[in-house]
C-alpha cells in the first residue's frame, strides 16, 4: 500500500491485487508441480518400496506443496507464501471435486452406453431374458414406466402437504412454526432405509396391502415431502411483504391474497423446489428395495402386485456374475443420471429468477401489449 | 410473518391524550378453513414422525423383548436361534461413518471456501451447480461406480497402507494375509465411496454459510491490510464456524444412514471392527437392505429393532446439527 496521498502520489498509485494469479504464481506452481514429479518418481518407484497410482498421486501432491512453499518463501514475505499455498490447497480441492463429479458421470456414461445403445433396452423388459442373454434381448421399459408411475404418484402426495406446510411456516407463523421448521430440518435427513422400514411396516405389515408401486411411493413421499418443504419456504419468504399489504389494502381475504398474490409470484421457485425434490425422489433405492417388491415383467399398474423401477433394477442386475446383466445395470444407471440431469437442468433453468421477476417472454408480451394500446406509454425495460 | 392477517397501523398524529385505535381483524369462514387445513399440514410433519417411531418401535417390540437388554450387547445376528443384537452393527456403521467423515471433511471444507471465496467470480455459479449436482447424483449410482471404478483401484493403496504403516499403526494392520481378496470388501473402502456422498452435502451447506458472512467486515479486514486467507480465517470462517460443525453433523447423520453403496461394497460380518483395512464390514441400514427378506416375524421384528436405533441415532445427531446451524451467528439472520 503507499502511503497517505498528496495529489502527485495518488496518480502513481497502483491498484493492489488482493488475490489472482499472475505469471510469477503460475511458473512458481509449475515448477514445484515438476519438481514434485521428478522427486516423487524418484524416492516413489526407485528408492522406497512402495507401488499404486493412488499413492503416488498423495505424495506428488504432499511434495508439490512442499516444494511451492519452499520455491514461493524465496520470493515472497511470510505473509504472501501462506496466501499462495491457501490458494493452492483450497484450489485443488475444488479442482478433486470437479474432477470426481465429471468423472462419475463420464464412467457411468461410458460403462452404460454399451446397453443403453440398442434399441431394445427402452422396448423391452425382461421377462424373456435369462442371465446368459446377449445384449440385444430385454431392456429397461418395465423399470422406466415402474420409476415414472411411482414418482408421479409420490410427486402427487408431497407436492401439495410440502407446500402446504411451507405456507403454513412462512404466512401463519406462530408458536409452532419453529418446532414444524426443526422436525421438517430433521426429516429431510431421515435414513431413507427408515422410510421403506416405516412403510414395510405400516402399509404392507400392518394395514396387509400387498408390495406395490403404490406402497413404493408412499415411502418417496416421506423423503421428497420435507425437501419440497424446506426449499418452498425458502422462496415464499422471498416475496415482498409490500406485495400482501397491497393485497390486503384492497380488501383481499388471507387465503385469496396466499392463492393469488404468494403462490403466483414464488411460482419459478416453487417450481425448483418440487423439481428437486422429484430429482431426489427418483433415484432412492433403499425405500423402493422394501416396498415395492421385484418383478423381471412389466406391470404398469402401480395399485397392485410388484412393481420394479430403475434403481432396483440397477440393484438387482448389477449383482450378477453375467458382464452383459451388469452392462444393463450400468444403462439403466445411464438413463436414471440423464432423468436426474434432465429434471436438475429443469430446476435451474426455472428457478434462475428471483420472485417476482418476469421471464424474458413476460416481458417482452408486457412491453407489446404497452405498445398496442398507448404508444406513449413509457418502457420499462431496456 | 406474525400471527395477525392484517398490517399494523401506526397512529398519525400526536396529541397526548390520543390512544391508538384498537384494531380486529375479523377473521372470515374461508380464511378459517384455509388456516386450519395449513396448521393440519404443518402438524403432518409430526404425525409422520410420530408415526415413524411408533411402528418401528411397535413392530420392534418382539424382538427387544425375545433378547431384552442383550439387544445392545450381543454382536451375533442369528435370529432362528433368537441370538440377536447390534452391538457390532452400530459400531461398526459408526466407524465407516467416521472414516468417510475423516476423508470427506478436509475436502469438502477446502472446497467450500474455493467455491465461495477463491474462485473466479464468472464461474462460481457453475461450481455451485456442480456441487448441487453431485448432492442430487442417486447413491446407487455412487454405490455401482465405488464397486466397479474405485474399489479395483484403491486395492494398490490399501495394500500400502496395510504393509508399510499398518507395521507400526495397529488399526491399519491386515491380518488375513497378503492375497487379494483381503482388502476388498474393508469399512475403510465402504467409507471412501460414502465419503464421496457426503462431500457434495458439507460442500454447499458450508458454502452457503460462508457466502453469509458480512461484506462490511470483509471489507474492514482487507482495510486493515489483510491478505485473502487473512480475511477468510479472521472473519468467514469464525462467522461460519456454527453453520460448518452443523454441516459435519448432517453429514455424520447421512453417512450413517447411507445403505446401497455400502451394501453394494461390504462383505457382511458380525463382530466389531478393530481393523478398518480388513475384508468385511456391516452397518444397520446395510443389515436390514441386505436382510429384509427373511420372512419370518422375529427377523422381520429384529430388523425394524434395529431400524429404531438407527432412527433415533440419526434423529439425535441432526437435531444437534440444526441447533448449531440455528444457534450460530450465520444462522441468526436466517431464522425467524
Amino acid at each position: 500500500m503507499s502511503g497517505h496521498s498528496t495529489a502527485a502520489a495518488e496518480r502513481s498509485e497502483q491498484r493492489v491485487r488482493l488475490g489472482g494469479i499472475d505469471r510469477e504464481v503460475v511458473s512458481t506452481i509449475a515448477g514445484a508441480g515438476c519438481g514434485s514429479l521428478a522427486l516423487t518418481w524418484l524416492l516413489y518407484e526407485r528408492v522406497l518400496p512402495l507401488s499404486g497410482a493412488f499413492g503416488f498421486l498423495v505424495c506428488w501432491y504432499l511434495g508439490c506443496l512442499v516444494l511451492t512453499w519452499g520455491i514461493a518463501r524465496l520470493q515472497w514475505d511470510r505473509r504472501i507464501v501462506r496466501e499462495r499455498l491457501v490458494q493452492l490447497v483450497v484450489g485443488s480441492s475444488g479442482l478433486v471435486v470437479v474432477g470426481l463429479i465429471v468423472d462419475q458421470v463420464g464412467y457411468v456414461a461410458i460403462r452404460g452406453a454399451h446397453a443403453a445403445g440398442h434399441l431394445n433396452f427402452f422396448t423391452q423388459d425382461m421377462l424373456k431374458t435369462a442371465t446368459l442373454s446377449p445384449i440385444t434381448s430385454g431392456g429397461a421399459l418395465n423399470a422406466v414406466v415402474g420409476s415414472l408411475e411411482q414418482l408421479g404418484l409420490a410427486t402427487l402426495f408431497a407436492v401439495p402437504l410440502g407446500i402446504a406446510a411451507a405456507v403454513f411456516m412462512s404466512e401463519i407463523g406462530g408458536r409452532l412454526a419453529r418446532p414444524v421448521r426443526t422436525v421438517v430440518e430433521a426429516m429431510t435427513a431421515l435414513p431413507s432405509i427408515v422410510a421403506g422400514l416405516f412403510i414395510l411396516g405400516v402399509v404392507i405389515l400392518t394395514l396387509g396391502v400387498q408390495k406395490s408401486g403404490f406402497a413404493a411411493s408412499l415411502a418417496l413421499t416421506v423423503m421428497m415431502m420435507p425437501i419440497v418443504t424446506r426449499a418452498a419456504e425458502v422462496v415464499i419468504r422471498l416475496v415482498p411483504g409490500t406485495l400482501r399489504e397491497a393485497s390486503y389494502a384492497l380488501g383481499a381475504s388471507q387465503w385469496r391474497t396466499v392463492l393469488n398474490v404468494v403462490l403466483p409470484t414464488a411460482r419459478p421457485g416453487l417450481v425448483t423446489a418440487v423439481v428437486l425434490g422429484m430429482a431426489r425422489g427418483v433415484g432412492e433405492t433403499s425405500p423402493i428395495l422394501l416396498t415395492s417388491g421385484f418383478t423381471s415383467g412389466m406391470n404398469a399398474n402401480p395399485f397392485s402386485g410388484h412393481q420394479v423401477s430403475l434403481p432396483l433394477y440397477i440393484w438387482n442386475y448389477v449383482r450378477y456374475p453375467a458382464p452383459d446383466m451388469v452392462a444393463r445395470a450400468f444403462a439403466a444407471a445411464l438413463t436414471l443420471m440423464v432423468l436426474v440431469l434432465a429434471l436438475f437442468a429443469t430446476a435451474r433453468f426455472i428457478g434462475g429468477r428471483r420472485p417476482g421477476e418476469l421471464s424474458r417472454r413476460q416481458r417482452r408480451r408486457i412491453a407489446r401489449d404497452l405498445l398496442g394500446t398507448d404508444h406513449n406509454a413509457p418502457m420499462e425495460e431496456k | 410473518m406474525t400471527d395477525t392477517s392484517a398490517p399494523p397501523l401506526t397512529p398519525s398524529a400526536d396529541p397526548a391524550g390520543d390512544v391508538p385505535r384498537r384494531i380486529t381483524a375479523p377473521v372470515s369462514t374461508g380464511d378459517r378453513i384455509f388456516r386450519g387445513v395449513l396448521r393440519a399440514a404443518g402438524l403432518s410433519v409430526f404425525l409422520i414422525m410420530g408415526l415413524i417411531a411408533f411402528f418401528l418401535l411397535y413392530r420392534g417390540m418382539q424382538a427387544f423383548r425375545a433378547t431384552g437388554w442383550s439387544f445392545f450387547t450381543q454382536q451375533k445376528w442369528l435370529t432362528e436361534s433368537g441370538v440377536f443384537g447390534i452391538a457390532a452393527v452400530l459400531p461398526d456403521g459408526i466407524i465407516i461413518a467416521l472414516v468417510a467423515l475423516v476423508i470427506a471433511v478436509p475436502v469438502a471444507l477446502t472446497a467450500a471456501v474455493f467455491v465461495a471465496e477463491y474462485a473466479p467470480y464468472r464461474v462460481r455459479g457453475l461450481l455451485v451447480s456442480l456441487v448441487d449436482l453431485m448432492a442430487a447424483i442417486p447413491s446407487i449410482v455412487y454405490g455401482l461406480w465405488g464397486l466397479f471404478f474405485l474399489q479395483p483401484r484403491i486395492v494398490g493403496f490399501v495394500r500400502w497402507l496395510s504393509m508399510h504403516p499398518g507395521q507400526y499403526i495397529p488399526f491399519l494392520k491386515v491380518r488375513t494375509g497378503d492375497i487379494g481378496t483381503s482388502y476388498t470388501s474393508s469399512p475403510f473402502i465402504a467409507g471412501t465411496v460414502v465419503s464421496l456422498m457426503i462431500i457434495p452435502i458439507i460442500t454447499s451447506l458450508s458454502r452457503e454459510v460462508f457466502s453469509q458472512a458480512p461484506q462490511g467486515e470483509r471489507e474492514a479486514a482487507y482495510a486493515l491490510g489483510s491478505t485473502r486467507w487473512g480475511m477468510v480465517r479472521s472473519v468467514v470462517l469464525p462467522f461460519g464456524r456454527g453453520g460448518m460443525i452443523g454441516a459435519v453433523m448432517l453429514g455424520f447423520g447421512r453417512a450413517m444412514g447411507e445403505t446401497i453403496a455400502v451394501a453394494l461394497i461390504i462383505s457382511p460380518k458380525f463382530t466389531v471392527t478393530t481393523h478398518i483395512l480388513e475384508d468385511g464390514a456391516n452397518s444397520i441400514s446395510s443389515l436390514i437392505a441386505l436382510r429384509f427378506g427373511e420372512s419370518d416375524p422375529l427377523s422381520l421384528s429384529a430388523l425394524m429393532a434395529a431400524g429404531l436405533v438407527l432412527f433415533a441415532l440419526t434423529l439425535v445427531v441432526n437435531m444437534l446439527a440444526a441447533v448449531l446451524i440455528g444457534r450460530s451467528r450465520s444462522g441468526a439472520a436466517t431464522a425467524d
